[in-house]
């Protein structure tokens, strides 16, 4: 019972867990690039949601200090997974930029078909 | 001067990453070497300032727009990556001179200004990694390096190229998360980010809960393993640096994957290694399964590669199993023994994977079986790359055998026998694909279509030069190797418990 307790009372960590293994047995298990990068964008997100989750404290406000109140959330996480996201856009347009240009020099974005070309003679 | 010389660490960053916005408007290939030029040998300079301070009044603490440490970001200096800021602005400032010829050849015009402002970028991500003392942060620059290096790749000559870099991009990434999960789990149980708060806070968080610790510890380290390919995390390595610009695979192999090892020594000794006592963690035997693995198995498949930069590239993952062989050793004679392995390693590849860009120059091939003879046409070229490939074999009289020297003498420190056996194992396989291409080049009549090669003009050969002179002079004079080394691996080592 203890355990299924820890289990409702930390939903949000299984949320993340679920999200982030989800996102890489996409990347491991797609042959498609783009899927790859849409596993891989999970992933990177799944991150955000571990960093941005604890940063909440419940009954806490605006890190803005004031008299009225004594329970301040904590800014830090958020301002991090800005730069975080910011990170994860670019790799994600290079990714897609990369599988455009694949699919210019080889007419296909699936991997088995590209070593399949590629396959020394 | 002085007001510059309290702003160096800052400076390290700064000057390359203006660099490669300038080179980018720029847009003409010729004027942005120049610039490349200009910023690279600028670095050394910097660098060496701040290595010279540090090993005279000890480590250099910046604050980053004067924000007190551990709230503001925090770059720190101290005789470790002092060596390595060194090591990665000497290599990246030797081998710019090269890129001249090399990357008119392999490189379109209209891309060449991009492919500069690319390599800026990497060099100051690079650097960044190196100096900065914030978890956060290096994770920022680890991505700023990465992202540019993917963009690099791609630009390599062959189509393979942009699948290399495509695959590089899914690992390199998955690493990268990996890390900021850590980083993450690690700022959870301590509340900061900066590497030396988080050591003083980490043990009592260790206490109260060791499994979050544990399992930072090892997003960490697998993330970081994956940016630097130790074995089995290996495989984006090999395509990525055959099918890279020559003169990019000579200094990524020289500095990108060293600068991730610099990276794991930080978190195994500086941090998590102050607060807990690693050997009561599986830790060690690992990292020393692991690189065996690297340093026998690796080795052996470069023995089966036809395309010399592949067997280079396999080579390199044998090699960085010894610098990890002596992380997992972790006494004073095996971590210096790794650490001047860095240093070593970083100058013998740089040396080979030039001798091969030149090569691709002259022959426009590097498949073994088509440059049979090359070395009577290009002596001088293949001469560096014996030199360097006795380097690579440990023979005595050269920079590799210092470091297997050491690493020798701290398996023995820990009364490992097996482990000088298996070094020596691993250096005979070295031997036999080092010396496959010398046969090939030396004793072979020369390939018809070979009759034109020569060696190539000057600004290729002079870097190839000087790192085939260091390979020889780093095997005597071990002061600015070995010795740093042993000074920084000192305080690591009285850090940690």
């Amino acid at each position: 019972m203890t355990a299924l307790t820890t289990l409702i009372e930390h939903y949000n960590y299984v949320v993340t867990i679920f999200l982030m293994m989800t996102g890489l047995y996409i990347v491991v298990a797609r042959g498609n690039m783009v899927k790859k990068l849409v596993g891989l964008s999970i992933f990177q997100t799944s991150v955000y949601l571990l960093y941005i989750e604890p940063g909440k404290i419940i009954g806490g406000t605006a890190p803005i200090i004031d008299p009225a109140f004594g329970v301040y959330s904590n800014p830090l996480p958020h301002v991090l997974i800005l730069t975080a996201i910011v990170v994860g856009v670019a790799t994600l347009a290079l990714g897609l930029a990369l599988v455009v240009r694949i699919n210019e020099a080889y007419g296909t974005i699936e991997e088995d078909e590209i070593f399949e070309k590629d396959r020394e003679p | 001067m002085k007001a510059i010389a309290a702003h160096l660490p800052a400076l390290q960053v700064i000057i390359p990453l203006l660099g490669a916005l300038l080179a980018a408007f720029l847009r003409r290939g010729t004027t942005a070497f120049a610039l490349t030029l200009v910023v690279s040998w600028i670095m050394p300079f910097v660098a060496g300032a701040m290595l010279w301070q540090v090993l005279s009044t000890g480590p250099i603490s910046y604050h980053l727009g004067g924000w007190e440490p551990p709230w503001g970001i925090e770059y720190r200096v101290d005789a470790l990556n002092g060596f390595v800021l060194l090591l990665v602005s000497a290599v990246g400032a030797v081998i710019v001179p090269f890129a001249y010829r090399s990357v008119a050849l392999e490189i379109p015009e209209d891309r060449r200004a991009w492919f500069y402002c690319m390599h800026l970028l990497c060099l100051a991500g690079l650097l960044g990694i190196a100096v900065t003392g914030d978890a956060f942060n290096a994770f920022v620059f680890l991505e700023i390096s990465s992202l540019s290096t993917y963009v690099l790749i791609a630009l390599g000559p062959d189509r393979r190229a942009l699948v290399a870099a495509f695959q590089y991009l899914i690992m390199g990434t998955i690493g990268a998360t990996f890390y900021v999960v850590g980083v993450g789990l690690l700022y959870l149980v301590t509340g900061s980010l900066n590497m030396v708060d988080i050591a003083a806070r980490l043990a009592p968080a260790w206490a109260e809960n060791s499994r979050a610790v544990i399992t930072a510890l090892a997003f960490v380290t697998v993330g970081v393993s994956l940016k630097l390919a130790l074995f089995p995390l290996h495989v984006w390595l090999p395509n990525a640096y055959a099918y890279a610009p020559s003169w990019t695979t000579a200094f990524l192999s020289a500095t990108a994957t060293k600068v991730a090892i610099y990276l794991l020594i930080r978190f195994f000794f500086s941090v998590f290694g102050v607060a807990i006592d690693l050997a009561t963690l599986p830790v060690a035997g690992i990292m020393i399964a692991l690189s065996l693995a690297a340093m026998l198995i690796a080795s052996f498949v470069a023995v089966f590669q036809t395309n010399l930069k592949r067997m280079l590239a396999y080579s390199s993952i044998g090699q960085i199993g010894y610098i990890t062989l002596g992380i997992g050793l972790a006494n004073q004679a095996g971590l210096t023994g790794g650490l001047v392995h860095v240093a070593n390693h970083a100058m013998m590849k740089a040396a080979m994977f030039l001798a091969l860009g030149a090569a691709f120059l002259r022959a426009g091939t590097v498949t073994l079986g088509e440059l049979a003879g090359l070395g009577r046409r290009m002596p001088l070229t293949m001469t560096v790359f014996t030199i360097a490939g006795f380097g690579l074999i440990g023979t005595p009289g050269t920079a590799g055998f210092i470091s297997k020297w050491y690493l020798a003498v701290g398996a023995l420190d820990k009364g490992w026998w097996i482990l000088v056996f298996l070094i020596v194992a691993s250096s005979l396989i070295a031997l036999v694909y080092v010396g496959r291409v010398l046969e090939v080049v030396w004793l072979h009549q020369p390939a018809p279509a070979l009759v034109a090669a020569s060696d190539p003009p000057l600004s290729m050969l002079l870097p190839l030069l000087v790192f085939g002179a260091a390979t020889i002079w780093f095997g005597f004079d071990t002061e600015w190797t070995a010795g740093v080394a042993a000074t920084s691996v000192k305080t690591l080592l009285a850090a940690g418990r």
